[in-house]
């Protein structure tokens, strides 16, 4: 988007001179720079949800009636703050007249002495963060947190959120209903967490954040573009995120989430062929990554490191994850990469998280390290634990190994498991391959260098 | 805001020890704060009675209304600022260990 495009103009009366794509790019710049700080202090002030939301919404249509014809404010921010506070006035008054309730009074002298001026209302960074962990708490359910998160604080419509969770938008507003009505309901506060609090709360957005980024990343086929906001979105809130936890102990852990999206971001183009089909990290082409993007993602992680250390908060899960992404990221090619290291690191995430998929990982990496019977040996104990039964990866990276040690008869039939298991069709014509290239009476060319990293297929 | 905390038996949770209950010190540390209005264990659910009106008739019957591995053992009322506060009484519970806890809001005739 062309932001220098979007030109200021005096307000005239004379004039109808705005074009409509102008004035449609500056409300869509508009609507992602001001809807979470307005949305916000609405809701802090008036204490209710759709009430914020419709008066925002009507400043929005206002803008669009009213900007080809004035001409764009210079001013977007405080244009949109004082007609939806002028509405949010209108409309307690008209309920407030039968009954004059002293709350409601309270409530239109705050909203009255509002500042307009976005950056003259010293309560504003507050209110977004209030608003952000309000969407997120913990007793909303999952799905509600991430759409209530992308509805409220990120400004998309109803319509737009519908489309990119791929369900009706009746469904989406039904849901979105409902989670205001559970906010309001069953008395979650609208606050930023006590300190007690502060640390789980937090790490319950980033996982908001990374569900959403997740949402919109695994999507293939047609539907990527269609999901693409989502990854647009959780970036852009991780970002905001990170500069309202300025200077808190939770700050690294927000960068170093913001560094893992970006460092999977970068390799978006390549993680498809021209026929849709999955290519693994080792097989994909480096030289079509995101420089940029991986630049960007490698001087956050290193400020994630800096900062934690400073602040004594140790890496958590996501800053680990992204100092894996970058050991991947920054080889030249699949062969030169750090095995060592990200085992070491998938070591360390084991401990602070223990999982099974995490194991399963970190005996990849060892494989890559040490050599295929080291690997083996990780994986055995896993699949006598039985707790991931049914994960397709387990017996997709089982085989791998399997074939570099020339074990093809085994290896084919851990494919078959895989095949079987595996979620999608993308994920099945993946193995499918692999399968032709083990089956009996096939050439022996077969690449044995090759062997796709478990966290491929979990994102 | 008042709430009510169903304290409910969870086969699923770990195991019941006397010596971890710290029921005692969980009332008295509530009622010092002036949250909990009113509550108690409820008797198992084989001395449940139901009863219901149909057609006129009032219908008796044995045992609870639905049959659930998860039954309601005890109840609490409390009243505190937010849902926040909530959780964090029903957590300190010894029932929330042994057990599980629903905290359902109170909703008052005419709101």
């Amino acid at each position: 988007m062309a932001a220098r495009g979007v030109g200021v103009r005096p307000i005239s009366n004379t004039e109808v001179v705005t074009g409509q794509v102008e004035v449609q790019t500056a409300i869509e710049m508009a609507s992602a720079a001001e809807t979470a700080r307005i949305t916000a202090t609405l809701i802090r002030i008036t204490g209710d949800w759709s009430l914020a939301e419709d008066c925002l919404q009507d400043a929005f249509a206002r803008a669009l009636v009213d900007w080809p014809v004035r001409g764009i404010p210079t001013n977007r921010g405080a244009w949109l703050t004082t007609v939806a506070k002028n509405r949010a006035i209108d409309r307690l008054r008209s309920a407030a007249s039968e009954k004059r309730a002293m709350r409601e009074l309270a409530i239109l002298t705050e909203l009255e002495e509002l500042p307009e001026e976005p950056g003259t209302d010293p309560a504003a960074d507050d209110d977004r963060l209030r608003l952000i962990y309000t969407c997120c708490h913990p007793a909303l359910p999952l799905d509600a947190r991430v759409a209530l998160t992308l509805r409220t604080v990120a400004g998309l419509t109803t319509g737009e959120i519908a489309r990119a969770f791929l369900v009706s938008e009746a469904t989406m507003s039904k849901r979105l209903v409902r989670a205001r009505a559970k906010i309001r309901n069953s008395g979650i506060p609208y606050r930023v967490p006590p300190p007690e609090l502060i640390s789980e709360r937090t790490a319950g957005i980033l996982a908001v954040l990374y569900l959403m980024f997740n949402e919109g990343y695994s999507a293939t086929g047609d539907s990527t573009l269609i999901r693409e906001p989502l990854v647009r979105e959780a970036i852009r809130l991780t970002r905001l995120l990170i500069v309202l936890l300025d200077n808190s102990p939770q700050e690294p852990e927000a960068i170093g989430l913001l560094a893992l999206m970006l460092f999977h971001h970068a390799r978006r183009a390549t993680r498809t062929d021209a026929a849709g089909d999955l290519v693994t990290l080792e097989e994909q082409d480096r030289s079509s990554w995101d420089r940029a993007a991986i630049a960007e993602a490698m001087a956050l992680l290193a400020d994630a490191e800096q900062l934690g250390i400073s602040r004594r908060s140790p890496p958590g899960t996501y800053s680990l994850q992204a100092a894996i992404a970058a050991c991947h990221m920054t080889a030249p090619d699949a062969g030169s990469t750090d095995f060592g290291r990200v085992a070491a690191l998938y070591d360390h995430l084991g401990q602070i998280a223990p999982s099974p998929v995490i194991e399963l990982n970190r005996a990849v990496a060892v494989a890559m390290s040490q050599g295929p019977e080291a690997g083996l040996a990780l994986i055995e104990p896993l699949e006598r634990a039985r707790a991931l039964d049914g994960y397709y990866l387990l017996p997709a990276a089982k085989a791998d190994l399997l074939r570099r040690l020339g074990r093809r008869t085994e290896a084919h039939s851990e494919y078959q498991r895989a095949q079987e298991l595996a979620p999608s069709e993308v994920e099945r014509r993946y193995l499918g391959k692999r399968l032709a290239e083990t089956a009996p009476g096939a050439s022996s060319a077969v690449n044995q260098n090759k062997c796709p990293k478990p966290g491929e297929g979990e994102e | 805001m008042e709430y009510m905390l169903f304290i409910c038996a969870d086969p699923s949770a770990p195991k019941y020890l006397a010596a971890e209950d710290n029921i005692e010190q969980w009332g008295a540390e509530m009622d010092a704060r002036g949250v909990t209005r009113h509550g108690d264990r409820l008797r198992p659910v084989e001395d449940a009675t139901t009863v219901a009106v149909r057609g006129g008739e009032v219908v008796v019957s044995d045992g609870p209304f639905a049959e659930t591995k998860e039954w309601i053992a005890g109840y609490d009322i409390i009243a505190c600022t937010d849902l926040d506060e909530a959780i964090e009484v029903a957590s300190k519970h010894p029932m929330a260990r042994f057990g599980k806890i629903e905290i359902r809001p109170v909703w008052p005739l005419g709101e």
